[in-house]
């Protein structure tokens, strides 16, 4: 059931701050989501005030440098700082991206930043991504086919039939289009999500896959699809400019299809 | 019917003791977006139209059961509220009517890049006041 409240436990406090170093022209405040596991508190926005003229381009250095410089304790995921592998996904001013991706000077005023939207918080800004990883695991995202490869290659595509998963492959599973939409906040334990579901049609639309007609049908469902009411919230924010929400259309079409 | 996420709401502290997480933010933290403004306008105005037609149905049947009925709703629906409540009445349904072309448009599979998006966004907003305006000019000239 959609409850659009946060429950008692996870209202969210205000912090400490931290000044800026003295003699520091170019200041930035970045209000960040904290949560400690240990302390049993309720969560809190702390502030940090960054010296842009000493930090990085992107809200990921930002964050980079308070963790060196400022606070050590403050926790979040980041790996290749460079937007393909999707570890650094959270919502920065209002809606879901990559912290690596990010320019600061795009966000008015102050940074907020807080973890992926409606999802258990691990500690700080880390959600944990359980149930979103199990669900990619329900389409069996791998390619299933009855015949054998030819025994001297592999499996051929036209050129036309590789051009079918352009704007599919490249989904780095951030999961910044399913925690902004607000069927998956509601739903998402039954609703599979824009996500889920884009993988899921990378492989319907895969030349080479033979279980079309499985796929789909375990995708037949009142909730794991068609919880999808065309928001489009996922598209709007997806970072890496994909669209899930027309890999879904796609996807509701080929059920009419195939109805006759 | 339990929510399965729930187990994923514990988790455990340095100790290794059990403790309850906490929800990340949602509503209170995301942007409205006009993708997801014209999506809960289009649920909204759903509902609207469902408590309209008991409006217009009240309206009918008050006209099948007399003129002193009739007179009675009648005078309601025309006094400034009444007006006020008809013409929430239209424009919730002409919202409701541009932006289900919109999702019948999506359905054919079209209009699903972002700029497609936008701009049949904006243009449902516009059509639905545009259409209110000239049905209450029209009204009110032929009243």
């Amino acid at each position: 059931m959609a409850e659009f409240t946060l429950p008692a436990n996870s209202k969210v406090g205000v912090g400490k701050t931290y000044k800026a170093p003295a003699g520091a022209k170019r200041v930035k405040e970045f209000k960040v989501y904290r949560w400690n596991p240990d302390d049993g508190k309720n969560p809190v926005t702390d502030t940090y005030e960054i010296d842009l003229d000493t930090c990085g381009p992107m809200v990921l250095d930002a964050i980079i440098k308070i963790k060196n410089e400022i606070d050590a304790s403050l926790t979040f995921r980041r790996s290749c700082r460079e937007g393909i592998c999707g570890s650094c996904a959270m919502n920065i001013d209002g809606t879901n991206t990559l912290a690596c991706l990010k320019p600061i000077d795009e966000v008015k005023g102050a940074v907020a930043i807080s973890p992926l939207p409606h999802m258990p918080v691990v500690k700080d800004l880390i959600p944990d991504l359980s149930q979103a990883y199990a669900q990619y695991r329900s389409i069996e995202p791998w390619l299933q086919s009855d015949t054998p490869p030819p025994p001297d290659g592999e499996r051929l595509q036209s050129k036309e039939e590789r051009a079918e998963l352009d704007g599919l492959w490249e989904c780095i599973l951030c999961f910044c289009c399913s925690t902004s939409c607000p069927s998956y906040w509601w739903n998402g334990d039954r609703y599979l999500g824009p996500a889920v579901l884009m993988a899921a049609y990378r492989w319907i639309a895969d030349s080479r896959d033979e279980r079309t007609g499985q796929r789909l049908d375990s995708l037949e469902d009142p909730f794991k699809l068609y919880r999808c009411h065309t928001i489009m919230n996922c598209t709007q924010t997806c970072p890496k400019g994909l669209n899930p929400a027309k890999a879904i259309g796609k996807v509701k079409q080929l059920m009419l299809e195939r109805q006759g | 019917m339990k929510d399965v996420r729930e187990a994923l709401m514990v988790g455990r502290n340095t100790e290794g003791k059990l403790v309850r997480r906490p929800l990340s933010p949602h509503l209170q933290v995301y942007k409205p977006q006009l993708s997801s403004a014209t999506s809960i306008f289009h649920r909204g105005t759903g509902v609207a139209l469902g408590a309209g037609t008991l409006l217009l149905t009240a309206w009918l049947v008050s006209a099948a059961a007399g003129d002193a009925a009739f007179s009675i709703v009648q005078a309601l629906l025309a006094s400034w509220i009444g007006l006020l409540v008809l013409m929430g009445f239209t424009l919730a349904l002409f919202y409701h009517f541009c932006n289900g072309m919109r999702h019948l448009f999506w359905d054919s599979g079209r209009g699903f890049e972002l700029e497609a998006m936008h701009r049949n966004g904006r243009m449902v907003i516009a059509g639905a006041v545009v259409l209110t305006v000239v049905f209450w000019f029209v009204g009110f000239l032929v009243w």
